[in-house]
């Protein structure tokens, strides 16, 4: 699987890296001031979950994290490969795995919602 | 007989300060990922209700969360930079005969990005 | 007339005698303008007449003096000594190729790839002569000018940590020439270059170092023609996906 369709998990790669770089920064910002205890407006429970209720909102929510854990799996793939790691199988079936079980999870979350 | 040097497979990175910044660059997705993984608890949370928020919320705030929370934002910018830096070498943009300069496409990158992180703060309510 | 003093530490092997190749130290009075392929030539024509490399035209055009210079794949004829003024200098042949003969080495393996890469216009019909040529406009052009500047040097394979690590990996020249005559308005050739080009040997193993790119002397920035070729073959993966795979 993972030696056939180098260039599907490549533009996964591609497009969540180009998505990540765009919208994570700020997200993480905001994450932090949460966390910080001074919780912008937006991180209240009914804004969160009318924001998520659209289907707008949805979609970007559902796009933002499925190709982020595809991005991610690659990269780190790539990266362990490099590292001298060599059990490619493994880790691909692994890190390709978790980002499989995180795009149905999320998808799964979000019409629930 | 010709001579085959070894080559390390696990120290090759090492050698060469460019080959170490570009497994520092791979490496970056490790909080990638793991942003996303957060970004997913926390959907998780909002679909199971108030409560289920709330104690993500509380999670957040613990000290351990807070240090990879810092971590992971700094790793996060340093992402988005070094990927629009490179971007215009993967997306060479031809107006008529010659090719648009790789820093006005990269400059371009970060203004609408700059632009676009200022307007989410402001809908998200920070200022 | 100022010189320069270069303590030259040359990779030495003779494949007849040597179990595996060793430093020899030389100490060369460099004048100030000299090339390192210079100092080279002095060590040879006045020290020890048995040093092998390659080299011919001395103006970083032929192609053939590629080596490591203090670690690093550069022309021997574009480097100057004065940049490495009072120091030791290591020579090495580049990395990334079995070692020939002291600073020679075996390109077997690159002239292989470049042929799979099919470097050569290919038309799905040749239209007859009477018509005349194929008509290209300057934008068409400078579209690929750039990778046609490659002298063969080899300096981006010896910079290639995934051609280290991977040999089957086609590297960069050979896919930079690939890109080029994908995007060469007159050739049709993309979905047969596509077949050796999406293999997992192919354009997959590249890791976007961009090293390959810092050591090119003609500035052909292989890097960015292998972005551009993953992009392409992208497409036309999804293209043959839906049936509509053809250029
Ligand atoms: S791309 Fe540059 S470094 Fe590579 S062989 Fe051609 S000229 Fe040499
Ligand atoms: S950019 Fe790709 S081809 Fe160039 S040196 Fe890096 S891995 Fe090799
Ligand atoms: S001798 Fe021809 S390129 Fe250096």
């Amino acid at each position: 699987m993972a030696k056939v369709n180098k260039a599907l998990f490549w533009s996964l790669f591609a497009a969540g890296g180009t998505l990540t770089a765009f919208v994570f920064p700020v997200l993480a910002l905001i994450t932090l001031f949460a966390a910080h205890g001074n919780t912008p407006e937006i991180m209240g429970f009914e804004q969160m979950q009318g924001l998520l209720a659209n289907w707008f909102g949805k979609l970007a929510a559902f796009g933002t994290v499925s190709l982020a854990l595809w991005h991610a799996a690659h990269r780190l793939r790539t990266a362990l490969y490099g590292l001298g790691l060599r059990a490619d199988g493994i880790v691909s079936v692994v890190g390709y795995g978790i980002a499989l079980v995180g795009t149905i999870l999320s998808a799964y979350y979000l019409v629930q919602i | 007989m010709a001579y085959v040097r070894p080559v390390s497979k696990t120290c090759w990175y090492l050698k060469d300060r460019n080959y170490t910044i570009h497994m520092l660059n791979e490496l970056t997705s490790v909080f990638v990922g793991l942003y996303a993984l957060l970004l997913l608890w926390g959907i998780g949370a909002v679909a199971s209700g108030p409560e289920a928020y709330q104690y993500f919320l509380k999670c957040l705030a613990s000290p351990g969360m807070l240090v990879l929370l810092w971590v992971t934002t700094i790793v996060i910018f340093y992402h988005a930079i070094a990927w629009f830096k490179v971007t215009p070498k993967a997306m060479p943009i031809q107006k008529g005969e010659e090719f648009v300069p790789g820093g006005v496409i990269a400059g371009a990158h970060y203004v609408v990005w700059i632009l676009f992180s200022l307007v989410v703060l402001f809908l998200a309510g920070v200022f | 007339m100022s010189e320069v003093q270069l303590e030259l530490e040359i990779l030495r092997y003779d494949p007849e005698k040597d179990q595996e190749p060793h430093f020899k130290t030389y100490q060369v009075a460099c004048r100030e303008e000299w090339m390192i392929l210079d100092a080279v030539n002095h060590v040879k024509d006045e020290v020890d007449t048995t040093l092998s490399y390659r080299w011919s035209c001395h103006m970083a055009v032929c192609g053939s003096c590629g080596m490591m210079i203090d670690g690093q794949p550069k022309l021997a004829c574009k480097a100057a000594v004065k940049d490495y003024a009072d120091k030791k200098v290591r020579i090495e042949p580049l990395a990334n190729f079995p070692i020939e003969r002291d600073l020679v080495v075996v390109q077997d393996d690159f002239m292989e790839k470049l042929k799979r890469v099919k470097p050569y216009i290919i038309r799905k019909e040749e239209k007859p002569i009477e018509e005349g040529e194929y008509k290209q406009s300057p934008a068409d052009l400078k579209r690929f000018k750039q990778f046609t500047l490659c002298i063969n040097c080899l300096c981006c394979y010896a910079a290639c940590p995934e051609y280290a690590l991977t040999p089957e990996f086609v590297g960069p020249a050979a896919l930079a020439l690939a890109h080029r005559y994908n995007a060469d308005s007159r050739d049709q050739g993309l979905a047969e270059r596509h077949k050796e080009i999406s293999k997992p040997e192919g354009v997959w193993d590249c890791s976007f170092t961009d090293t390959c790119s810092i050591a090119c002397p003609k500035h052909v920035d292989p890097a960015s023609a292998l972005q551009q070729l993953k992009i392409t073959t992208t497409v036309q993966w999804y293209k043959e996906l839906i049936g509509m795979g053809d250029k």
